[in-house]
C-alpha cells in the first residue's frame, strides 16, 4: 500500500524551501527533464509542514492566505514524487478557457476568484448565500497530497490545501431525503475565453455531482490552495473539488452552486458523451475508454526519450479508503 | 527568382517547424508532456503541409491574373508533397519513440484500443507509396497507372481528417478547420476546373493547356 498514516515525524523531515527552489532551476535549466529523468524525488517522507512555493505571490485578499497559512501538514505517506508547481499549474484541462492544456495558464488572466459566494440549495436545512471567507472561518485547513489520474491517460501528483467536504455537508445539515450532491461551476464568458468559443461543444455551466455518501468520504476535499498558495486562477480558483480516486474531470473547478437532490444529478461529461463518461468515473484499469486503454497512465512531467509509463491503480490507488462504496456495483457497468 | 534559388528557399522553409519543435526540445520547453506536444506538432504539420501541396493546382487554376498567379508554385509541388511524408514520418515516429516507448508489446492497448490511430495505416502506407514513386523515372514506368495511384492524395486527405474527428473531445476547432479546408481543395477541382473558365474571356484559356498530372 502506497498510502498509510506517518509516524515518527521529526524537524528533520521537513523539506527545505531551497529544494523547491533548486528543483525549480533544474526543471528550467536541464535537459535532463526531457530525457527522462524527471522531477528531484522529494517526497517519500511524509512533510511537517505544508509543501510550499516561496518565490510567488497571487493576489488574493489577506483572510484567505492567513487560513492556507494554517493548514496543517499532509499527514499521508506518498511515495511518489511531487509534479513541478510549473506543470501543475500549466498544463491542465479547463475548457473554460480554451481547450488546449496551455490555455487555462495563457487565457485566465481576466478572470476574478475574488469576493466569491457559494449557494447551497436543495435538501438542506441551511440552504442560502455563503461567502467563501464564512465557509473558510468554519474549517479546518490541512494540506492533502494526492494523485491525479485524468481520463486522458496522463497524471500528476498535487500538494493541495482545503478542507473536508464532509466538514461543509456538515455545516449546511442535509435532511434525510438528500441522496446525491451536485456541483455547478462559475459561468462568465466574457472571463472565461473558453465559455464564449463557437467551437465549443460543452454546454455551460459545467457541472458535476457525487452520491452523498461518496461526498462523505474523508479523501473527498475541497480545495482552495496548491503548494502552500492561493489556487492559481487555472486550476479552479477560488474553491473547487478534489476526489482523487475519480478521473479528474469530477474534480469540480471554481465552484459556485451546491445543491443536494434525491436524484442523481447531470454532468457535463456524462450529457455529452455518455458510452465513453460515467456518473462514477472511479479509476478503473480494467475499463477502458471506449477510444483508448485505461491500463496504464503517463506520470507528469513524462521524459521524451523514456516516457514515464506506469500502471494504473484501481481506484487510482485508494481502494482502502473507498472501495467500500462500491462493492456489489458492477464497475463495467457503472463506469 | 530562378528555379533553383526557389527550391533551395522552398526546402529551408519547409525545415522551419521542425527547427522550431527541435529548439523547444534543446532548451525544455516541451511542457509537461513532451511526448504529447512533439506528437501533436508534428502531425499538424503533417496536415499542413497536405493541405499546401493539395493547394497547388487550385490556385494556379484559379488565379490567372498576369501579375498573380501561381505557375510558378506547381514545380515544387513534388517536394512539397515530400515534405508531407516527411512531417507525417515524424508524426508516426514520435509517437512509436516518445508515446510507446518502441513497447511493442503495448500495441494492444495503444494501437488497436485507440482506433483514431488504426484509420492511419492506410494513410501511412499509400503517402509511402506516393514518396517512393514520385520520381520521373517512376512517373514514366508506371504510366497511366501513376496517376491513379497519386490520386489516393484525396483518400489520404479523407482519412487525415478523420483522424482528427475522432478524437473530438471538447471542441470542433480542429475537426472543423481541417474539415473545411480538405473539403474545399476537394470541390474546387470539380469537373476537372472547367467552372474556372467561366470566370475567364476566352483568350486566357490557352495558358491553361493540360499537363499530364493536371488532374490531381
Amino acid at each position: 500500500m502506497l498510502i498509510k498514516p506517518s509516524q515518527d515525524l521529526t524537524e528533520n523531515d521537513v523539506t527545505p524551501e531551497v529544494i523547491y527552489q533548486a528543483r525549480r532551476e533544474f526543471m528550467q535549466g536541464s535537459l535532463l527533464t526531457a530525457t527522462g529523468l524527471g522531477a528531484l524525488s522529494l517526497s517519500g517522507n511524509a512533510l511537517s509542514s505544508p509543501s510550499q512555493i516561496t518565490d510567488l505571490d497571487l493576489p488574493a485578499p489577506d483572510w484567505i492566505k492567513q487560513k492556507i497559512n494554517s493548514a496543517s501538514a499532509n499527514t499521508q505517506q506518498i511515495s511518489e514524487s511531487l509534479t513541478p508547481y510549473e506543470h501543475v499549474t500549466g498544463h491542465n484541462n479547463f475548457y473554460e478557457f480554451g481547450y488546449e492544456k496551455t490555455d487555462p495558464a495563457e487565457k485566465s488572466h481576466k478572470f476574478k476568484p475574488f469576493p466569491w459566494k457559494v449557494t447551497i440549495a436543495g435538501e438542506v436545512n441551511k440552504p442560502g448565500e455563503y461567502n467563501l471567507e464564512d465557509i473558510l472561518s468554519k474549517v479546518q485547513m490541512e494540506e492533502r497530497i494526492y494523485r491525479l489520474r485524468c481520463v486522458e491517460a496522463w497524471s500528476m501528483v498535487i500538494p493541495w490545501i482545503g478542507f473536508s467536504l464532509a466538514d461543509l455537508i456538515k455545516i449546511v445539515e442535509p435532511k434525510s431525503s438528500a441522496k446525491y450532491v451536485s456541483f455547478i461551476s462559475v459561468e462568465r464568458p466574457r472571463e472565461m475565453p473558453g465559455q464564449a468559443s463557437a467551437f465549443s461543444n460543452i454546454e455551460w455551466p459545467y457541472r458535476e455531482g457525487l452520491r452523498l455518501d461518496e461526498a462523505m468520504n474523508p479523501l473527498a476535499l475541497m480545495a482552495v490552495g496548491l503548494y502552500g498558495k492561493v489556487l492559481p486562477n487555472q486550476n479552479g480558483a477560488p474553491l473547487r473539488l478534489v476526489v482523487p480516486w475519480k478521473y479528474g474531470f469530477k474534480s469540480i473547478k471554481s465552484i459556485v452552486k451546491i445543491k443536494f437532490t434525491e436524484k442523481p444529478p447531470k454532468t457535463t461529461w456524462n450529457l455529452l458523451a455518455p458510452k465513453e463518461y460515467g456518473f462514477y468515473a472511479n479509476v478503473n484499469p480494467e475499463v477502458d475508454h471506449p477510444r483508448w486503454s485505461q491500463a496504464r497512465e503517463r506520470r507528469l512531467p513524462s521524459g521524451l526519450l523514456k516516457p514515464n509509463t506506469i500502471e494504473t491503480q484501481m481506484f487510482n490507488g485508494y481502494a482502502a479508503e473507498v472501495a467500500y462504496l462500491y462493492k456489489d456495483m458492477n464497475l463495467k457497468k457503472f463506469y | 527568382m530562378s528555379i533553383t534559388i526557389r527550391r533551395v528557399l522552398i526546402f529551408f522553409l519547409s525545415l522551419i517547424p521542425l527547427g522550431f519543435i527541435v529548439y523547444k526540445t534543446l532548451t525544455n520547453d516541451l511542457g509537461a508532456d513532451p511526448a504529447k506536444t512533439i506528437v501533436l506538432f508534428t502531425g499538424n504539420w503533417a496536415f499542413y503541409f497536405l493541405l499546401i501541396t493539395l493547394a497547388v493546382t487550385p490556385l494556379r487554376r484559379i488565379i490567372q491574373l498576369n501579375v498573380l498567379h501561381f505557375r510558378w508554385l506547381q514545380a515544387h509541388r513534388r517536394m512539397l508533397g515530400l515534405f508531407t511524408l516527411f512531417y507525417a514520418v515524424l508524426h508516426l515516429v514520435s509517437f512509436l519513440w516518445f508515446v510507446l516507448g518502441w513497447e511493442f508489446s503495448r500495441f494492444d492497448d495503444e494501437l488497436i484500443k485507440r482506433p483514431y490511430i488504426l484509420v492511419t495505416i492506410p494513410a501511412v502506407l499509400l503517402l509511402i507509396a506516393l514518396g517512393i514513386t514520385s520520381t520521373k523515372g517512376m512517373m514514366k514506368r508506371l504510366g497511366k497507372n501513376w496517376l491513379l495511384l497519386h490520386k489516393t492524395i484525396y483518400v489520404i486527405a479523407l482519412l487525415a481528417w478523420v483522424h482528427v474527428l475522432m478524437q473530438v473531445r471538447s471542441s470542433y476547432f480542429d475537426a472543423v478547420f481541417f474539415g473545411v479546408l480538405v473539403f474545399l481543395l476537394l470541390v474546387v477541382r470539380w469537373n476537372n476546373f472547367r467552372w474556372v473558365q467561366f470566370f475567364y474571356p476566352k483568350n486566357s484559356r490557352a495558358s491553361n493547356t493540360n499537363r499530364r498530372d493536371d488532374n490531381i
